[in-house]
């Protein structure tokens, strides 16, 4: 009852193909967008921006980039720190080089520059699978950091090995660099969430992510119905690399203003976004959301909680933290193995259902 | 009902309260992750040096300090959001990171709040024309490289030319700041200098000794924090590296990086900025006021030792600078900008390390609008691997300003340029 589709009449092929079938939904969507661009702008500070929303959200989009490589393709990638790490410095190269160009469109490149080194490394998958790709992929992650810290032309031979952005406009408010406001960083950040997750959505429900989930689901058999299995994979990767690049980029440039590729974009990155991944959800938009919320949120929420509110020691609160989302970890895995995302589908059936459940 | 309500306002007021007035020093430390074990010692030192001004002076100039604590584990991201929600009262933060101190650099220029870094952090940042908010006095790393290759020309009697000299690193901004100087020094006494590179966090580096080993090096000096110390000096052990011969910078020379090392670790030196040992009358005081009233951090496990000391220094002259802000502006609730001028002020004779309880303990040193970063003074300290306690070797020593002078303009500059600040007139 409280999910009603009684009256929610669908009329045309149109309308019962759009992403948001029930009207509920649709209105919910549009309400949280609303709140995002319209009101949240206005209330943030610096500690919601750089503590809460802004890695919430860029860790979203490298989410999302990883969803429709492992999710929807079934390739598993632990590569993900050093694509996203392809995307800082690719950005960082963009700024430096041609200051006058607006960095929204570098953070593009950069994600087309990640795309076609995610596509390089995505070859091998055409001959492997599984476990021996993640190996694979780990060999990009480690290549990749060692790249970035051993040429000093990638950091355009500073002292120590650091890259720093510069500070860009867009429009005349900056986004980059110290003095930018908490709300110009989180409106650019948003901006490309909502991109990513649209052209993701879009991608996932038509052909393109059809070849990839039958690519996922059996690749033999969907060879014999006719999947390209080299384009499918590769576009998976491309456009996986691509999300995540712009993650990387939107996370050095963006949220943090200065970046050490060693310890930015390690092998830690690679696996928090795979767990994000795992426990929001594979193959679902809404669960890398989750799953980002989910690792970003709760460890400040914790450390607020214990540190903050009662007062315990930081490095006993630390540990405990570890524990804690751990041990949530775990138990989130074996109650429901499909994620976060999985949970919040059954509680809208169970929703739509009440009060009289078959 | 109604009585509660007042009262559970009431308590939540005197809560927030003190707050405002006192002054917030914010502590950025880390005791978890790779590098907590030297982390904890520092932020014990650091702890305990404000908790002894609080218990037997009542704070500073009347004004209780308040050290509220934020666990980083040495990472970027959390150091940001550390910074970020203790910065609201905060007056001068020490994160004891070098790569969060290049995080920070930008940001407290635009929040006007004091980044104080004692031998870490961005070393040009000694200009204060250009970083009118980071101070990284007594010394910095191009200080510590100089006052190590000075020391190894007194030993060598003025002549390194033809020596062979290795430097083993962190692979990371931190380690591989000394190598700028180290090029120009090798260039301008005819040494050889070869760069060997340890990955993050440093446990794995067989290749990198035997690489040593095959080269031969005269000598050895190390950028190392961490677990990283502990494996070379016992690596260096292995291969019977004379360990005379081996000299650490100053977070290469705790207690905790020799001591698994057993007899092998025995004449491993390090630089330092600060004395060792607990021979200092400073320690009485804080027997009597922190060890004996239970307030020490953490139960006071570490006190006395090498990193210890040293955080306990950092807290030491952010206190002077306090007592100095508080002198020049009049009043003794300051703010961040006072502060500045406090530490821009700052003058450390060796009377007043003395008065406070730390004779000789740091060199005297004095900053100023343009100078940051003190006179860069340090010494050589021994490992005695028989009593276990390092012993101070050398004289506080000057390093090779003429290299190191030019080379601090050139990298504040291209900051400056970077960034888009005009160095101001001093």
């Amino acid at each position: 009852m409280f999910y009603r589709e009684a009256g929610d009449f669908k009329t045309s092929y149109c309308d019962d193909g759009q992403t948001f079938p029930i009207k509920l939904d649709r209105m919910g969507y549009y309400v949280i967008l609303g709140v995002a661009a319209m009101v949240v702008p206005f209330v943030i500070n610096d500690y919601w921006a750089s503590a809460v929303l802004l890695p919430f959200l860029i860790y979203a989009i490298a989410s999302i980039g990883l969803n429709i490589l492992t999710g929807y393709a079934g390739q598993v990638s632990l590569g993900t720190g050093g694509f996203m790490a392809v995307g800082a410095y690719a950005v960082y190269k963009l700024m430096t080089a041609f200051p006058e160009v607006s960095v929204l469109i570098h953070i593009l490149l950069a994600g087309g520059i990640t795309a076609m080194v995610g596509i390089a490394f995505g070859l091998p998958s055409l001959r492997i699978k599984g476990f021996y790709l993640a190996v694979a992929t780990l060999a990009a992650q480690f290549f990749l950091v060692w790249l970035f810290n051993k040429v000093p032309w990638f950091y355009n031979y500073s002292a120590s090995g650091q890259i720093t952005a510069p500070e860009r406009t867009v429009l005349g408010w900056a986004v980059t660099g110290p003095a930018a406001s908490p709300a110009a960083k989180y409106l650019v950040c948003l901006l490309f969430v909502v991109f990513a997750a649209w052209v993701a959505r879009n991608l996932t429900r038509g052909m393109v992510g059809r070849k990839w989930m039958a690519i996922r689901d059996m690749d033999i058999a969907a060879e014999i119905i006719g999947v390209n299995p080299l384009t499918a994979k590769l576009s998976a990767f491309g456009i996986s690399s691509f999300f995540v690049g712009i993650a990387g980029a939107l996370l050095f440039a963006v949220y943090l203003g200065a970046a050490e590729v060693t310890e930015a974009f390690g092998i830690n990155k690679s696996f928090l976004v795979l767990f994000m991944v795992i426990i929001g959800g594979l193959g679902s938009i809404f669960g890398s959301f989750a799953g980002a919320a989910f690792l970003v949120l709760l460890p400040v929420l914790l450390k607020n909680l214990l540190v903050g509110a009662l007062g315990w020691p930081t490095d006993l609160a630390a540990h405990i933290e570890l524990m804690i989302v751990g041990a949530l970890i775990i138990f989130f895995l074996i109650v429901e193995p499909h994620g976060l995302a999985r949970l919040w589908q059954l509680v809208k059936e169970k929703l739509r259902l009440w009060p009289f459940p078959h | 009902m109604k009585l509660k309500l007042a009262a559970l306002a009431a308590t939540s007021m005197m809560v927030a309260a003190p707050a405002l007035a006192d002054l917030v020093v914010p502590h950025l430390s880390y005791r978890t992750g790779a590098y907590g074990a030297n982390g904890t010692q520092y932020a014990d030192g650091f702890n305990d040096y404000f908790t002894l001004l609080n218990e037997r002076d009542g704070g500073i100039g009347g004004e209780v300090i308040q050290v509220p604590e934020c666990e980083t584990a040495y990472n970027t991201e959390k150091g940001v959001e550390c910074y970020e929600s203790l910065k609201a009262d905060g007056l001068v933060f020490n994160p004891l990171s070098t790569g969060i101190t290049y995080q920070l650099i930008p940001k407290v220029a635009v929040d006007q709040k004091v980044l104080y870094t004692p031998g870490y952090g961005r070393t040009s940042a000694k200009n204060g024309t250009v970083f009118e908010w980071v101070f990284n006095a007594p010394a910095n790393y191009w200080d510590g490289a100089s006052v190590a290759i000075k020391y190894l020309l007194e030993e060598n009697g003025g002549d390194l030319s033809g020596k062979k000299i290795a430097l083993i690193y962190h692979n990371s901004a931190y380690g591989k700041e000394p190598i700028r100087t180290l090029t120009d020094l090798s260039a301008k006494h005819g040494f050889e200098l070869s760069e060997i590179p340890v990955e993050a966090p440093g446990q794995e580096q067989k290749s990198q000794w035997l690489q040593i080993r095959r080269d031969k090096p005269d000598y050895v000096l190390m950028w190392g924090w961490g677990v990283m110390n502990q494996v070379a000096i016992q690596e260096a052990a292995n291969i019977r590296f004379p360990m005379e011969n081996f000299i650490g910078i100053w977070w290469a020379g705790s207690e905790i990086d020799v001591l698994p090392a057993g007899e092998g670790s025995n004449g491993y030196k390090a630089i330092t900025f600060n004395g060792v040992g607990m021979d200092y009358p400073i320690y009485d005081d804080i027997k009597t006021y922190v060890l004996d009233t239970g307030k020490a951090s953490q139960g006071g496990e570490h006190v006395g030792s090498a990193v210890y000391s040293r955080g306990m220094y950092a807290a030491v002259v952010i206190a002077e600078a306090i007592r100095k802000a508080q002198e020049l502006a009049g009043t003794s609730a300051i703010d961040p900008s006072q502060l500045r001028e406090g530490f821009e002020n700052l003058q450390m004779t060796d009377e007043r390390l003395a008065e406070i309880g730390l004779p000789d303990f740091g060199p005297a040193f004095e900053m100023t609008c343009e100078n940051h970063g003190g006179n860069g003074m340090a010494r050589i300290q021994q490992w005695d691997a028989a009593a276990k306690q390092w012993n101070l070797i050398t004289d506080f020593m000057e390093p090779d300003n003429e290299v190191l002078d030019p080379l601090i303009a050139e990298d504040s500059t291209a900051y400056a340029e970077e960034a888009g600040i005009t160095p101001r007139d001093c």
